[in-house]
């Protein structure tokens, strides 16, 4: 008898607390599959955001701190410089990284802290209930954000990936999509390598994840689906933007 | 045998917490707690340690966070306006219940303010360092030596009441020199971190650091916790001293650098026969609340003398329950009183 | 012999297993109700099952095991 699937280790046998369809359940699959595929659910400390994903402090197996919003990757360096051969990880929604917490992002960046980042972009505020976020789409409609999104009153959606691939201190950085069984298998690959990077001591390690937030989305989780293939995708590419260990941006 | 070095008081609070086993060190430039980071920088690679200057004092405040859930023994300063943005920061502390130092070397505020000394965070120390139901344990040193000791001190109170400590200084405090002996002292019994996020090595259950609390009941009984210890630390924890109190009757209550002027203006007032005293509170949080209700049922009335337009004297005025007149005298924006100004407030109360 | 196993009491009913069947026997049981409320995705026909793994990869909840049989043995 082989397991094709099954949960991994590294993930607490808890239900999750999302919404139907929604690939925060995915994500946190994926990165305790990864933890498990290197076997280091004890040398690893994860940090929770503040958004949808705050209570992934009770997903995970690993030690698992805490933070305040946007300031994960600070609190990520608290712990990573006070126990460099430790694994340590962020899990942050848009608005947490790319609105409130971008300067902490850029600077861990530009630190090269030797820590991952797990940054998932479904272009809006889930938890609050469906608000504009710096990585909503031109034309979205959002709560706050009613006619939908104007570049020339709310400006443009920020290109993560992008940002980070021109500081220097940053090892790796991919962009990836939960859209189908096809790009959540390269996800798996984009997170299991960023713990590699980490592992190997090579600087940040980024990984963008595009995500879907049905409920607050007006979609089905199929349509939702559907919304990352045919809006996201467009704007923000997939691939890898940046990776030290081949040396430049190698993009889909 | 003890060596005294000459030193300014923040590099003291640096040399003190490296002594104290602070292995981390995380800030960001402003006057005038500047020369604390910079003695950081240059000792802490040398010593088995780490100092790194911030992107801001928001992310400074977080690192500290991390690197204490962690385990390590890890201190932030700041001067005033650094403070107020690192308060989000420290309720999450707080609420995490994670022991870290804090340094505030004071300056005038409110806003930008002005850079030299003040003690117009009182308040903000004693009362609101960040939202919700909280206190930090606030020391105030009123010398070098004493900037130093305090420092060690801060570390374990913080450790055996898993809480961010305040040392509360202000510039001038910051920038003056004198000697100072670091000798060794007594060592208090601190309580094993077990709490600790640093990777469970598959060999204890996983640890979460967490201040986030979505049932109502739960949240009301980790406050109703934290407010038991702080219950413990007033009771045990509270350190003042008193010059010339036994006979007074007219009692000046002041701390830090204003507490050395106002001994002077004591002194000016004894001389003229005036029975004048002086009370320093060395903890302001917890404020000596039982001591100084004891006092008002001898003396006739108290001065309150600090560097802003009146903060500390509504502690007061509730420590001694209104039972005598207690009046202000301060000056403000970074402005110094010399002696003699206390001391014509302390003639105009005796009359 | 059930190759794909489904916790009926985790599913939120969200369907994305159904769409990323490729044999299309994953369907929601419009019959049954679970815990949560929800009308819980199960595999119609074990036979058609190719243990292909893609209704466990894509639920976002944990909901199904899959398993194949070892064919040396």
């Amino acid at each position: 008898m082989n397991i094709v699937f099954e949960k991994p280790k590294a993930l607490a046998d808890v239900p999750f607390h999302y919404c139907p369809g929604c690939t925060h359940g995915i994500a946190h699959r994926l990165v305790a599959e990864a933890i498990d595929a290197l076997d280091i659910e004890g040398q690893t400390i994860g940090i929770a955001p503040v958004g949808c994903a705050v209570f992934a402090y009770n997903y995970f197996n690993c030690d698992m701190v805490q933070a305040p919003h946007g300031r994960a990757p600070a609190v990520a360096t608290g712990i990573k410089r006070a126990n460099p051969d430790k694994f340590v990880f962020t899990y942050q929604g848009d608005g947490d990284l790319a609105a409130i917490g971008t300067a902490e992002t850029i600077h861990s960046g530009a630190r090269g802290e030797n820590i991952t980042i797990i940054f998932i972009n479904n272009a809006i505020y889930g938890m609050t209930g469906g608000q504009m976020a710096p990585t909503t789409l031109l034309g979205q409609v959002t709560t706050t954000s009613p006619y939908g999104r104007k570049a020339e009153i709310q400006g443009n959606p920020l290109r993560i990936c992008e940002l980070m691939s021109t500081i220097e201190g940053v090892a790796y950085a991919e962009r990836v999509a939960l859209d189908n069984v096809k790009n959540i298998r390269r996800a798996k690959a984009a997170i299991q390598k960023a713990f590699e990077i980490q592992r190997d001591k090579k600087g940040l390690s980024i990984i963008e994840i595009l995500s879907t937030c049905p409920t607050n989305w007006g979609f089905s989780p199929a349509q939702s689906m559907d919304f990352v293939r045919e809006k996201m995708i467009p704007y923000y590419p997939l691939g890898v933007y940046k990776d030290i260990t081949k040396g430049g941006a190698n993009n889909e | 045998m003890s060596r005294k070095v000459l030193m300014k008081g923040n590099e003291a609070v640096a040399e003190a917490a490296i002594r104290a086993g602070c292995k981390l060190f995380f800030g960001y430039p402003i006057t005038p707690q500047t020369d604390l980071s910079e003695y950081m920088a240059k000792q802490m690679p040398n010593r088995g340690g780490l100092s790194l200057q911030a992107e801001s004092e928001i992310a400074a405040i977080n690192m500290v966070l991390g690197a204490s859930a962690s385990g390590a023994r890890v201190m932030t300063s700041s001067s005033s306006p650094g403070i107020s943005l690192k308060g989000e920061g420290i309720s999450y502390i707080v609420g995490s219940d994670l022991p870290c130092v804090i340094v505030n070397v004071q300056r005038g505020g409110p806003g930008l303010g002005g850079i030299q000394p003040a003690q117009s965070d009182y308040f903000q120390a004693t009362k609101a360092l960040g939202h919700g139901d909280m206190h930090l344990i606030v020391l105030a040193p009123a010398n070098i030596q004493e900037m130093a000791i305090l420092t060690g001190e801060a570390f374990d109170l913080a450790d055996i009441y898993r809480t961010p400590v305040m040392i509360l200084a202000d510039g001038a405090l910051g920038q003056m020199m004198e000697p100072v002996d670091f000798a060794a002292k007594p060592v208090r019994v601190l309580p094993e971190k077990t709490w600790v996020c640093n990777g469970h090595q598959n060999k204890r259950p996983m640890n979460i650091v967490n201040s986030l609390y979505i049932q109502p009941e739960e949240l009301e009984q980790k406050n109703i916790e934290r407010f038991e210890r702080y219950k413990k630390i007033e009771e045990t924890e509270v350190k003042y001293e008193e010059y010339l109190t036994d006979d007074a009757e007219i009692v000046v209550v002041a701390y830090g650098i204003t507490a050395r002027i106002a001994r002077t203006a004591v002194n000016l007032a004894r001389a003229e026969g005036i029975k004048a005293g002086l009370h320093r509170p060395i903890t302001l949080y917890p404020f000596p609340k039982k001591r100084l209700n004891k006092l008002a049922d001898k003396v006739d009335i108290f001065l309150s003398v600090e560097l802003n337009m009146g903060q500390m004297i509504d502690d007061i005025k509730l420590a001694i329950e209104c039972k005598k007149p207690v009046k202000h005298f301060g000056r403000t924006g970074g402005v110094m009183p010399v002696p003699e100004e206390i001391l014509d407030n302390i003639r105009r109360l005796a009359k | 012999m059930k190759k794909a196993t489904f916790k009926t009491e985790l599913c939120k009913g969200c369907g994305l297993c159904v769409t990323a069947c490729p044999k299309h026997i994953v369907e929601l049981d419009t019959k049954s109700i679970n815990a949560k409320g929800y009308h819980p995705a199960s595999c119609t026909d074990d036979d058609k099952c190719i243990a292909c793994g893609m209704c466990a990869i894509i639920c976002p909840d944990v909901v199904i095991t899959v398993i194949k049989e070892d064919k040396d043995k």
